[in-house]
């Protein structure tokens, strides 16, 4: 993605993300970013994702995955109470969540 | 003592059941170990007040066993982090040296033990967070086999990789804690019992009995790879303590393990996309932190999840970006067969070899704010305890000697639920 040999990645005219596709992406994640972190970011996102680039060396395996699913019957247990689940939200209605608007 | 090396979040008391096991034992609890009516906040702003309604199966496990638990133990943000500085209540610093890191995420843990300040600690280790922080401290720390311990009440990171371990000053105190954590628990479905898996040895008289020293004709394997490009210094600790091995019959050979290059690039492609899936429940609706926001939905969940650290935003959107559409094949996809790769090479070198040994880490502990600008030369620090994630094998650090002073740590890392052989092993080391 970039030819930039410098290890620190910070120096090429043609970096793996910039700005804007860190804001990009902050917004799919929805986290704000704080003040100067989009361009902190970037510039350490192109030193990571140019390192990650030696993935591409890795060959294709058949993966062998030896899953099994782990069930149990399906019985009613004790769990948490109402009052017990609501006691860490920040605003509650009528033993309900109450989040903010929706739009 | 405790105070200047800010080794806890929360000093709070839970009494254990007075007999068992870990009666007169005193237990200190990483911060992303949920402990009912204790808060609970992962090092983070956005869980500073949260206390859970529920223990971990492993805190139940402890207090029942007799243990009492002295507090919850400082961390980087979430578990992300390599010397503990990532914490929103700032770094804890290493007993060996008050101007170094004690290495992390699992650093206040660590640093309680070798302080004295508790005699057990439990940590989370996802790509090295018991192991490290042991070597750096100068003490012994467990990385159990996948599926040992059980993760109910553990706040994710990244689950697949992710497994809580202890940490002591002596490896049969440790295999001692190991003894009482581990076992199938029907609230985490990837829990195994060791004893039905074939090949898997729990000795009688649980794990500590295996401290005995006893390594005559065990066969350690020496992988190159895990030597490169290590400090010199932590080499010559790592070879003298290997050498005792040796004057005690075990037999060492030289191994290779090619994909383990590929390890650290695959462990932070797996460990950021599960992260940027399991911090979504941050959300400031049922627990933890909430902006005060006019905007809508997606604005002020926006706004809420400012809080998190730098390190914990920075993890969340490399995953983020990891797994979005057109880079799901480049990074994910080929950080699965990495991980693949490095399972077969383990697995393959277990059929020559009993142990593996390495330096834990391929470093001395860091001065405090060393690293925090420089996050790619953080994660290569993780070299040689990240495959053992991948490989879900346990491993142990255990000291090896010092080197200017400062603590080294020699890591085993044994097969599939061979915890025995690691515990034994490291026995030899230790009361060389």
């Amino acid at each position: 993605m970039t030819d930039t040999p410098d290890s620190d990645g910070s120096g090429g005219d043609d970096p793996a993300v910039d700005a804007a596709e860190v804001e990009h992406v902050a917004e799919l994640a929805r986290v704000r970013l704080a003040e100067g972190e989009r361009e902190t970011f970037a510039e350490q996102f192109a030193a990571i994702l140019e390192y990650f680039e030696a993935l591409d060396e890795v060959p294709d395996l058949d993966r062998e995955e030896d899953l099994v699913n782990v069930m149990r019957e399906d019985e009613i247990e004790g769990g948490l109470s109402q009052a017990e689940a609501l006691s860490n939200a920040a605003e509650t209605e009528d033993g309900f969540f109450k989040g903010p608007k929706v739009s | 003592m405790a105070a200047d090396l800010n080794a806890f979040i929360t000093e709070e008391t839970i009494e254990g059941d007075g007999e068992g096991p870990l009666a007169d034992t005193t237990v200190a609890v990483k911060d992303n170990i949920s402990t009912a009516g204790v808060r609970t906040t992962c090092g983070s702003e956005m869980l500073a007040d949260y206390v859970p309604p529920y223990s971990a199966t492993v805190v139940e496990r402890l207090t029942d066993a007799g243990a009492t638990v002295v507090g919850k133990t400082n961390m980087d943000e979430f578990g992300m982090g390599t010397t503990t500085e990532t914490s929103a209540f700032g770094p804890t610093r290493n007993p060996a040296d008050p101007e170094r890191v004690p290495g992390g995420s699992s650093g206040g843990s660590a640093a309680a033990v070798a302080a004295g300040e508790a005699d057990v600690a439990l940590g989370s280790d996802t790509g090295g967070s018991v192991r490290c922080p042991a070597a750096f401290c100068g003490v012994v720390g467990i990385k159990p086999t996948y599926g040992l311990v059980s993760r109910y009440g553990l706040v994710a990171y990244a689950n697949s990789l992710e497994q809580i371990g202890p940490i002591a000053g002596t490896v049969e105190e440790a295999a001692e804690a190991l003894s009482v954590i581990a076992g199938p628990d029907p609230n985490d479905g990837t829990t195994r019992d060791p004893a039905a898996v074939e090949g898997a040895g729990v000795p009688q008289g649980g794990y500590a009995a295996a401290a005995d020293g006893d390594v005559d004709g065990l066969t350690v394997g020496v992988p190159t790879e895990l030597f490169e490009g290590a400090d010199e210094r932590v080499v010559e600790t790592v070879e003298d303590a290997i050498a005792c091995l040796e004057d005690r019959g075990a037999e060492t050979v030289e191994i290779s393990l090619p994909s383990v290059e590929h390890a650290v690039q695959a462990y932070y492609v797996i460990a950021t996309g599960e992260a940027s899936s399991n911090l979504a429940r941050f959300d400031g609706v049922r627990y933890g932190h909430r902006a005060d926001s006019d905007g809508n939905w997606n604005e002020s969940f926006a706004e809420t999840r400012e809080a998190f650290g730098a390190e914990v935003k920075r993890r969340i959107l490399l995953g983020t970006y990891a797994l979005s559409a057109g880079y799901h094949d480049k990074y994910y996809e080929k950080a699965q067969d990495a991980r693949e790769w490095v399972r077969r090479d383990f697995e393959d070198a277990f059929d020559d070899v009993d142990v593996i040994a390495s330096p834990t880490m391929p470093v001395l502990p860091f001065e405090l704010g060393e690293g925090l600008e420089d996050p790619l030369r953080m994660y290569l620090a993780d070299a040689n305890t990240t495959p053992v994630n991948l490989a879900n094998l346990p491993a142990i650090s255990v000291p090896a000697g010092e080197a200017d002073g400062l603590p080294v740590g020699l890591q085993l890392v044994g097969p599939k639920f061979g915890e025995a052989t690691v515990i034994r092993a490291a026995s030899a080391v230790e009361d060389r």
